[in-house]
């Protein structure tokens, strides 16, 4: 059982590697995925994943399949759709669904068009699904430097986060740190996605992010407890996709991002709280 | 007719509004340190808004707002129906927003438990403090935002409707604590709609229907004319309404229309807008 476990990983570097950088991103973009999902953002987040592309385009046009390259792409790509998308929001009537839905997309089709004018079909499918199996050492000091600005960042950030997200307003008449905080935030959400498109490619990107959060409302009542269980699902969902990918030999990205969907669906039947199991017993009330 | 009276809150040629539609239009005064003032009104009056233009939510479309050495200073308490309750966050958590000016972002909240128990037990919600502001009633979550309040030690709260939904034992707890504010010398303006609650517990009243109507000691403010003529002035905003050519404070004329072809009257003030002046506490 233990070897059938931790056999691939014992034997293979690329799959040490692969999990190290996975465990990095479990340990960053899931507490990310709680503040979104709380927000009524989860959707928002996906959109700006798309939002990457063009920018990991241009880097791939100029310099190959590079990794500094891309990645500074994608991270001036998705910072600049969500500081159009949030400028256009506080200063117009369009709210900031629609204003990001129209910029992701004129981001994403940029960001085909960019890679079809060079890349063969196989960088388009490079980029569009990632490469776990393939992270080199600058991805991994990548994904762990995300990683740790994302932690420190998400501590700094979140008292005011906090109260952004229940009392905007209260926040605007105490202090001005809204916005700015709002940005911050955005910030975290676009270097966590950048993160992910190393290993799971743009379309999945969200997949780390959102599922383990989503999956840990089903067990935590509170942040305190929701951030902490969202990363174990996350690190769970890491282990169980490396090791079905290595076992059955089926892409890695998608059986990662289908682990974190199955421990999802486990949670909404069984998770101690709104557990859809629960529905079928009537749980006898209390006193007061 | 000087707002040098620190504390004080001075409303010059206020007008306030949507999309250049005015719902607060041409309001003068001002509004003492240490006053209890009740905004009273029909629905659409403008309350709310001035409300939130005092607050420094919306900005003026013509005239200001003058509240010198106030701008840390004030609380404002919105309708309830602006936050989301839906947030997994406890009881105290929420009250202990409150303290956000005094600890910022970073600084722990840990040395002043007692003074977020005591907010909770004034208001009543002793024990409520790890319940999750989802599972609180209407009338809890109002005390909860009490409590807030309590906690912020602003020396000007302006409360909206801040008892909607609120049962009547509720309501006299939450006015007896609006008493102890002002007796420590708060200015407290508050929205609302009970007229009796604002006879018996609120000294000044202004009365609005988007322009004032009337404003000074409520006795002589919500007498029955007065209240009829608020009544009558509260129509839907004209869409198709003329720019606004007059600079008139427009409280005692009877309709301050924009169809009318002659000069507006400059020297229109309401009388009774000014009978502030003297009042500083």
């Amino acid at each position: 059982m233990i070897d059938l476990l931790f056999g691939p990983f014992l034997e293979f570097g690329f799959m040490r590697r692969a999990l190290v950088g996975c465990l990095a991103l479990s340990l960053s973009a899931p507490p990310v995925g709680v503040f979104l999902m709380l927000r009524r953002m989860s959707l928002m987040s996906d959109a700006m994943s798309h939002a990457i592309l063009p920018g990991a385009a241009v880097g791939f046009l100029v310099a190959g399949l590079s990794l500094p390259a891309m990645t500074l792409g994608g991270l001036a790509a998705g910072l600049a759709v969500a500081l159009m998308a949030g400028f256009v929001t506080r200063s117009t009537v369009i709210k900031e669904d629609a204003s990001l839905a129209a910029f992701y997309l004129m981001s994403l089709a940029g960001g085909v068009l960019l890679v079809s004018l060079r890349g063969s079909q196989i960088d388009l499918l490079h980029i569009l699904f990632g490469s776990v199996l393939a992270l080199d050492d600058p991805a991994l000091w990548l994904l762990g430097g995300i990683a740790t600005v994302t932690l420190f960042g998400l501590a700094a950030l979140y008292r005011p986060l906090v109260m952004e997200c229940v009392d905007p307003l209260f926040l605007r008449t105490v202090s001005r740190a809204g916005g700015p905080v709002h940005y911050a935030f955005l910030g975290l959400v676009v270097m966590n996605l950048v993160g992910g498109f190393q290993a799971l490619g743009t379309l999945l990107a969200v997949g780390l992010m959102l599922l383990p959060a989503i999956a840990a409302r089903f067990w935590a009542a509170d942040l305190s407890g929701m951030i902490p269980v969202s990363v174990l699902m996350a690190i769970l969902s890491s282990v169980i996709g490396l090791n079905v990918s290595y076992q059955a030999d089926v892409p890695t990205g998608p059986a990662i991002v289908l682990a974190a969907g199955a421990l999802y669906l486990g949670s909404m039947l069984v998770g101690r709280r709104g557990g859809l199991v629960w529905r079928l017993f009537r749980a006898r009330h209390l006193e007061a | 007719m000087s707002c040098d009276v620190p504390g004080a809150i001075a409303l010059r040629g206020l007008t306030l509004g949507y999309d250049r539609h005015p719902a607060v239009h041409h309001l003068e005064g001002i509004i003492p340190p240490g006053a209890l003032l009740a905004l009273v009104g029909p629905n659409g009056a403008g309350k709310s808004t001035l409300l939130k233009g005092i607050a420094g939510e919306i900005p003026c479309l013509e005239g200001r707002i003058e509240r010198p050495g106030l701008d840390e200073a004030i609380a404002y308490l919105p309708q309830a129906a602006e936050i989301d309750r839906s947030f997994p966050l406890s009881v105290l958590d929420l009250v202990a927003m409150g303290l956000w000016r005094r600890l910022g972002p970073w600084r722990s909240a840990r040395r002043h438990q007692s003074t977020l128990l005591e907010a909770l037990a004034t208001v009543g919600l002793a024990g409520f403090e790890k319940r999750l502001i989802g599972t609180l009633s209407g009338g809890q979550f109002q005390r909860a935002l009490f409590a807030r309040l309590i906690v912020q030690e602003a020396r000007v709260l302006l409360l909206d409707e801040p008892f909607t939904g609120v049962d009547g034992r509720t309501t006299a707890d939450l006015l007896g604590l609006i008493g102890i504010w002002h007796g420590q010398g708060r200015t407290i303006v508050a929205a609302l709609h009970d007229l009796g609650q604002v006879r018996s517990h609120f000294p000044h009243s202004l009365l609005l229907a988007r322009e004032a109507v009337a404003w000074g000691p409520t006795e002589r403010v919500l007498t029955a004319p007065n209240l009829a003529r608020a009544q009558s002035l509260s129509e839907a905003w004209d869409e198709d309404a003329a720019v606004c050519a007059g600079h008139d404070a427009g409280g005692t004329e009877p309709a301050h229309r924009h169809d009318h072809a002659g000069p507006h009257d400059h020297s229109g003030h309401p009388s009774s807008a000014h009978d502030h002046h003297g009042h500083a506490a």
